[in-house]
C-alpha cells in the first residue's frame, strides 16, 4: 500500500471538504423544514396538520437514494420549463443543489418528529405565562419555546446528523465529486479498490467521530443549569 | 402520470420488488441471528468481552452502507487470495455481496437494539430467576431474552423499514431491485418523473404493509400489556 495514495490524496481531501459542505448545507435546509413541519403538525389548523403529516410520512417511506435520483433527474423537465419562462436556456439543478435538496428533505422529515416531541414536552404553563405577559404568538415561540426546545431536541438531531453525514455518500451516484466519487475515480486509475474504499471508510469514520465529539460538547453546553438525572 | 406507462412498466417494477424483498428478508433474519450473540456480548460486564462487538459496531455504524457495499463487491477483488480462493464464485455475485453487506450492516444496529433491550429488563426479574435456582444460561434463554425481544421489537421493526430503504443501494452494484428497475426504465423512456414516482409508490406500499404486520405481531406478543413494571 502506498502512503501517498498514488497522488490521489489531495483529491480525496477535497472530496472530504465537499462532503462536509454538502452535509452542512443539507443540515440548514433540513432544520428549517423540520421546524416548519413540526409547527404545521402541532398547529390547530387541519390543513396544515395534514400537510405536515403527509410530508413526514411520504418522505420517510421512500429511500434516500430514490429521492436523490428523483430530484436530480425528475426536475430536469420542470426546471427547463421554468428557465424557458425567465429566458434562461438549459436551467437545471446542479448535482450539489439536488443533493442538498434531497438530503435536506429527508433530514427535515425526521427532524419534524424530533421537534414535535420537543415542543410537546414544554409545559403549557410557559406559553400561558408568555400570553399573560402580553407577548405575541411568534415572540412566545422564538423567545420562550425555541430556546428550551433546543436542549430537548439536540440528542435526536445529533443522531439525524450522523445519518445525514453517511447519506451524503449517495450523492456520488449523481456524480457530485465528494469522498466516494473521488474514491471511485482513484479506483479506476489504480485498480486498487480495497485501498481506496477503505480510505473513504476511514474518512467517514473520522467525520462521524469528530461530530460525536462536537455534539457531546453542544449537549453539555445546552444542558448547563439542568441537573443530570442520576443514572 | 399516464396509465399506459404504468401498465407497461409496472410488471418490471414488481419483479424488482421481489428482489428487494428477498434482500431485506435475508438481511433482517440473518442479521437478527448474528446479532443475538453480539448483543449479549455487548451487554456483558466484562470489558474484554465487550470490546470486540464494540469495534464491529463502531465501524459498521460509522461508515455509509455504500462504502461497505463497494468494499465487499469491488474491494475484495484486489486480493489474489480471494480471487483464487474457494469463496470467489459467491463473492463475485452482486446479489450475494449485497445480501452479505446488508446483513453485516444491520447486525451492528440490531445488536445495539438488543443490548438496550437486555439492559432494560427489570433487575428484579433476573434476580427472581436466579433466586429460583436458574443458571445464568437458563435465565438468559427463559427470562431475559423473551423479555428483551418484546422490549426491542418496536425498535427492530424500525430497523426493518430502514433496511427496506437501504436496499435501494443494491442498484449501485448492477442489481435490478425496485430502484435499479426504475433507473433502467428511466434510461429507456427518458421519463424520470414517472419511473421514480412509481418506484416510490411501491416502497411506500411495502413499508405500509410491514408497519401493519409488525403492529399485528406486537399485539400477538402482547408487547404493550407486558411493558408495565
Amino acid at each position: 500500500m502506498n502512503l501517498d495514495l498514488h497522488g490521489f490524496g489531495p483529491a480525496l481531501a477535497a472530496g472530504m471538504l465537499m462532503t462536509i459542505q454538502l452535509a452542512l448545507s443539507a443540515l440548514c435546509l433540513g432544520l428549517v423544514l423540520g421546524l416548519l413541519g413540526a409547527l404545521a403538525k402541532t398547529s390547530s389548523n387541519r390543513a396544515l396538520q395534514w400537510i405536515g403529516g403527509t410530508y413526514s410520512t411520504l418522505v420517510r417511506g421512500i429511500p434516500e437514494l430514490l429521492w436523490v435520483l428523483l430530484i436530480y433527474f425528475g426536475t430536469v423537465n420542470a426546471m427547463r420549463a421554468i428557465g424557458h419562462i425567465f429566458g434562461i436556456p438549459n436551467l437545471s439543478l446542479s448535482a450539489f443543489a439536488a443533493g442538498v435538496i434531497a438530503l435536506g428533505l429527508c433530514f427535515g422529515a425526521y427532524a419534524t418528529e424530533v421537534f414535535r416531541g420537543a415542543m410537546l414536552s414544554i409545559p403549557k404553563g410557559h406559553r400561558e405565562a408568555g400570553l399573560a405577559l402580553g407577548l405575541s404568538r411568534p415572540r412566545i415561540f422564538i423567545k420562550l419555546v425555541m430556546p428550551q426546545m433546543w436542549r430537548i431536541a439536540l440528542p435526536g438531531l445529533g443522531n439525524l446528523f450522523m445519518i445525514l453525514m453517511k447519506d451524503t455518500a449517495l450523492v456520488s451516484v449523481i456524480g457530485l465529486e465528494e469522498v466516494m466519487r473521488h474514491a471511485q475515480i482513484a479506483v479506476t486509475g489504480t485498480k486498487e479498490p480495497f485501498t481506496f474504499y477503505m480510505v473513504a471508510a476511514l474518512m467517514y469514520l473520522t467525520m462521524t467521530a469528530l461530530s460525536m465529539v462536537g455534539l457531546a460538547w453542544l449537549e453539555r453546553r445546552a444542558s448547563v443549569g439542568f441537573a443530570r438525572s442520576a443514572s | 402520470m399516464t396509465w399506459e406507462f404504468t401498465l407497461k412498466w409496472m410488471p418490471k417494477l414488481l419483479q424488482g420488488a421481489t428482489l428487494t424483498l428477498e434482500l431485506v428478508a435475508i438481511a433482517v433474519v440473518a442479521g437478527l441471528i448474528l446479532a443475538i450473540p453480539m448483543g449479549i456480548a455487548r451487554a456483558s460486564r466484562n470489558n474484554y468481552v465487550r470490546a470486540l462487538p464494540y469495534a464491529y459496531i463502531f465501524f459498521f455504524r460509522g461508515t455509509p452502507l455504500l462504502v461497505q457495499l463497494f468494499l465487499v463487491y469491488y474491494g475484495l477483488a484486489q486480493f489474489d487470495v480471494i480471487t483464487q480462493g474457494p469463496l470467489w464464485p459467491y463473492l463475485r455475485d452482486p446479489f450475494f455481496c449485497a445480501a452479505l453487506t446488508m446483513t453485516l450492516h444491520t447486525t451492528a444496529y440490531i445488536a445495539e437494539i438488543l443490548r438496550g433491550a437486555i439492559q432494560a429488563v427489570p433487575v428484579g426479574e433476573v434476580e427472581a430467576a436466579r433466586a429460583l435456582g436458574m443458571s445464568q444460561a437458563k435465565a438468559m434463554t427463559y427470562i431475559i431474552l423473551p423479555r428483551a425481544a418484546r422490549i426491542g421489537l418496536p425498535a427492530y421493526s424500525n430497523e426493518v423499514i430502514l433496511m427496506l430503504k437501504a436496499s435501494a443501494l443494491a442498484s449501485t452494484v448492477t442489481l435490478l431491485d425496485i430502484t435499479g428497475m426504475a433507473r433502467t426504465i428511466n434510461a429507456r423512456t427518458y421519463m424520470p418523473e414517472q419511473s421514480f414516482f412509481l418506484a416510490g409508490l411501491i416502497y411506500l406500499t411495502i413499508s405500509f404493509v410491514l408497519v401493519q404486520a409488525f403492529k399485528l405481531l406486537e399485539r400477538k406478543l402482547r408487547v404493550n400489556a407486558l411493558q408495565g413494571r
